[in-house]
């Protein structure tokens, strides 16, 4: 939680001053992981799917006992997946003419240098160490479920019994054995050494060089090395790895970048759409000033029209009447000065 | 105080995180120069040529 | 449920017994102990969730669904404030309401999903998971919540006489309109981006790095189509109360939204075809998942598009009505076939998810409970009517 503070503190700094607080690093940087962090080695092989992986596993981690003791290997007949109560299971698989016998493949957290879960949390509970696992921080987790759907790999699991505290679970990589100096439970437990636990780089090399001694044994692929932008924890079978149950179509794409073109458009809409909304608003209150001025002068114009036409029949009207009147005075006069000589001519005779 | 990042993931969770916050402040920025943009200064009117 | 006619200061008293109340009633008991159930039993007691199906009908119905057909509110919103659509007005306040309800429920449906619904805040506030779509989902949300509150408040302010508080808050409303236009875009398209991060799960033909413009420009036809469906329904139960404003224009902002709706499921289709071009997945148009596309994208967003514009073009209200039907539970496919019937596809099918039916109960119960707070609102508040102390120039 402090750690979370700090870094919101030192995001608040550099968001103000954009100062030598934040940790330098541009975009176009390829980032290769942290140097020197640890890893495992699945040689499946060498596995003979005898489950004291299983079993160290289950004791190292105070897990709850299982349904069938750990030397009951009838549980291999059906294809297992990690749950609450296991971070890790053996499964068997027939692959055909690749091997005489069944092949096994241990399946826990695959430890991802990217990882998908970190990258979907919405409080950080993932982080990935220097050190190489994977750690998952339970009293922040608000248990929305969001890593499971993430994870490529179908790893997490979750308590779905737990009424108010449940927890995701999953493989730690021994996070807290290593800090003491011990391996991991399931390398430490493994008879067959099909487990190889030490730096991710050498076990590159380490695989590497199996392959190039055995080509006969081994696909020519280290699964794992790039996977999902690759993992910590690393596979090298005799096998193809879909015939084991593995996905081959998971492409080489770090899980963050799926996403960070999306959430990089989050400024830009924040950044435009007010500009644009704004705008647009403006230009509506324009148009509907514009068209209440239209309207107003129009309904002026109307009235005047209606005043000047007026006028001007009131004007002709008057005109018509001056006229009138001014015939009917001629045509008075004329018929007055025609009896006043009709008078006089009677007068005459 | 140069620590170099070697994951994706710390690159997005500093530049994400510094965007959210800039993104804040643009927003409470935006209102306030809208007002000051809206706001009629000491002239009237379109100015006549 | 039986309070809401109690208090009613408008005149309209109804009747306490009706078949509605009865079957609300009912459905709010079953809810109780479902409710009981899910804190005190976990998840797995009411639900089929588990470890590879995590998120189920819950998240697909209530969470992706809900939040798309609560799109009205800042769909209409932003036509009538921001556009200048005011003939369109008497829309406001409906969609408003059923926008702040919705995402309200959204909220209270969370609570029995998230195993720890009390930290709900912690994003926030303890530990900021900034690399996640979800913490920019969550941080709209809840901030889009707050302004649909803000924008709703007016009602509720004239129902409690509050005048100088109303005013206050009225003179936020275009900057409230445009907070609340960006915040759609970004939650209602980073809905989709959830998805992005898992395309070895979901079926490539519903998979694109375009899902997020897919969410946001679906939402609107879900928003424009719920408001012409919701303003039937409410015409129905409701036109007592209506005022003459909003009677009068009824039809007009049928006419308006199915035009629009069109147009916008019109372009949803091209960018969803587009998607196919651009993942080249026209050969898993052939599959049986591709025919099932092909009924979502032919029969759920083409056609719907074309019965709008006939509606509209012959001024056909009803026809336009059972068209916004229509593309509603085309939404409501296209949610649903994300997040559970094409996620997860390669799984055997005994290891896909169906959901249990108290996953489905407490989904009803969610939904009542709302049905009923918008009853209580309507019949209490000037939503449908302008409250006759604030008549105002529009």
């Amino acid at each position: 939680m402090s750690t979370s503070r700090r870094k919101f503190l030192q995001w608040m700094v550099a968001a103000g001053a954009g100062s030598t607080v934040v940790k330098s690093a541009s975009a176009h940087e390829h980032f290769k992981g942290y140097p020197d962090s640890y890893g495992v080695l699945h040689d499946t092989t060498l596995c003979i799917g005898c489950r004291s992986c299983e079993k160290a596993c289950n004791e190292v981690n105070d897990l709850p006992a299982p349904d069938k003791p750990f030397d009951d290997t009838s549980v291999l007949e059906t294809k297992r997946r990690t749950d609450a109560k296991s971070y890790t299971v053996v499964n068997k698989y027939d692959v055909g003419e690749y091997a005489k016998g069944p092949v096994f493949r241990k399946f826990q957290c695959n430890h991802c240098l990217e990882p998908a879960c970190a990258s979907a949390c919405f409080v950080g509970a993932f982080t990935k160490t220097p050190e190489g696992a994977v750690s998952y921080d339970a009293s922040v987790c608000v248990g929305c479920r969001y890593c499971i759907i993430a994870c490529p790999f179908d790893v997490p699991t979750y308590e779905y019994d737990e009424a108010l505290t449940p927890r995701v679970m999953k493989c730690t990589l021994c996070e807290p054995r290593l800090k003491e100096g011990k391996l991991p439970g399931c390398v430490e437990a493994c008879p067959m050494e099909a487990l190889t636990f030490g730096k991710r780089e050498d076990l590159i090399t380490i695989a590497r060089e199996r392959i190039r001694k055995y080509p006969n044994r081994y696909i020519d692929h280290i699964y794992g090395e790039h996977e999902m932008g690759g993992t910590s924890w690393m596979y090298i079978t005799g096998a193809p790895f879909e015939k084991l149950d593995m996905r081959t179509d998971l492409g080489v794409t770090p899980a963050p970048e799926l996403t960070s073109g999306a959430l990089s458009l989050v400024p830009m809409v924040i950044g435009v759409w007010p500009v644009l909304l704004g705008g647009l608003y403006v230009i509506s209150k324009r148009k509907e000033r514009m068209a209440h001025d239209e309207k107003t002068s129009a309904v002026k114009e109307a009235i005047d029209q209606t005043q000047a036409d007026a006028d001007a029949k009131l004007k002709a009207a008057m005109e018509k009447a001056r006229k009138e009147k001014e015939t009917a005075v001629e045509k008075a006069v004329t018929k007055a000065l025609a009896d006043a000589e009709k008078e006089r001519g009677k007068e005459d005779k | 105080m140069t620590e170099s990042i070697h994951t994706l993931q710390e690159f997005m969770l500093q530049t994400k995180g510094i965007i959210y916050i800039l993104a804040i402040g643009y927003l409470i920025g935006f209102t306030c120069f809208w007002k000051f943009l809206h706001r009629r200064g000491n002239k009237e009117d379109v100015p006549a040529e | 449920m039986t309070t809401e006619n109690t208090t009613a200061p408008v005149a309209i008293k109804r009747p306490l017994l009706t078949p509605f109340n009865v079957i609300a009633g009912i459905i709010i008991l079953i809810g109780l102990p479902l409710t009981y159930l899910r804190f005190t039993g976990g998840l797995g007691a009411v639900s089929n969730l588990d470890n590879n199906n995590p998120w189920g009908f819950w998240i697909g119905f209530d969470l992706l669904t809900g939040v798309a057909l609560a799109a009205g509110g800042y769909v209409t919103a932003a036509a009538v404030e921001l556009f200048g659509k005011k003939e369109y007005h008497s829309a406001v306040r409906p969609a408003i309401l059923t926008g702040f309800l919705g995402y309200s429920l959204v909220v209270f449906a969370l609570l029995y999903d998230v195993g720890r619904p009390w930290r709900l805040p912690y994003p926030f506030f303890v530990s900021q998971g900034v690399t996640s779509i979800m913490f920019e989902v969550g941080a709209c949300v809840a901030l889009y919540l707050t302004v649909l509150f803000l924008e709703f408040s007016p009602a509720a302010l004239e129902w409690l006489g509050a005048k100088k508080l109303r005013r206050v808050v009225v003179r936020l409303t275009i900057g409230l309109t445009i907070l609340g236009v960006v915040l759609s875009t970004l939650h209602q398209s980073s809905l989709g981006a959830m998805y992005l991060i898992a395309p070895s799960k979901l079926h490539p033909l519903w998979y694109s790095p375009y899902l997020p413009i897919f969410f946001f420009v679906s939402s609107i036809a879900a928003g424009l189509s719920m408001v012409i469906f919701e303003g039937s329904l409410s015409y129905r139960n409701f036109s007592d109360i209506m005022d003459e404003d909003h009677r009068k224009n009824r039809n007009r902002v049928v006419l308006g939204f199915g035009k629009a709706a069109s147009l916008v499921l019109a372009g949803y289709f091209a960018i969803k075809v587009f998607g196919v071009a651009l993942g080249n997945h026209w050969h898993l148009l052939s599959t049986p998942y591709g025919l099932w596309f092909l009924v979502e994208m032919i029969g759920f967003i083409l056609l719907p598009c074309f019965a709008y514009a006939i509606g509209v073009r012959d001024r056909n209200v009803k026809l336009i009505r059972w068209t916004a039907l229509w593309t509603v539970l085309g939404i409501v496919l296209n949610r649903l076939n994300i997040t559970l019937f094409t996620f997860n596809w390669q799984l055997p099918a005994d290891q896909r998810y169906s959901p249990h039916w108290m996953e489905i109960g407490i989904s009803v119960f969610v939904v009542t409970i709302g049905v009923v707070v918008f009853k209580f609102i309507v019949t209490h508040m000037p939503i449908f009517y302008e409250h006759p102390d604030y008549k105002e120039a529009h």
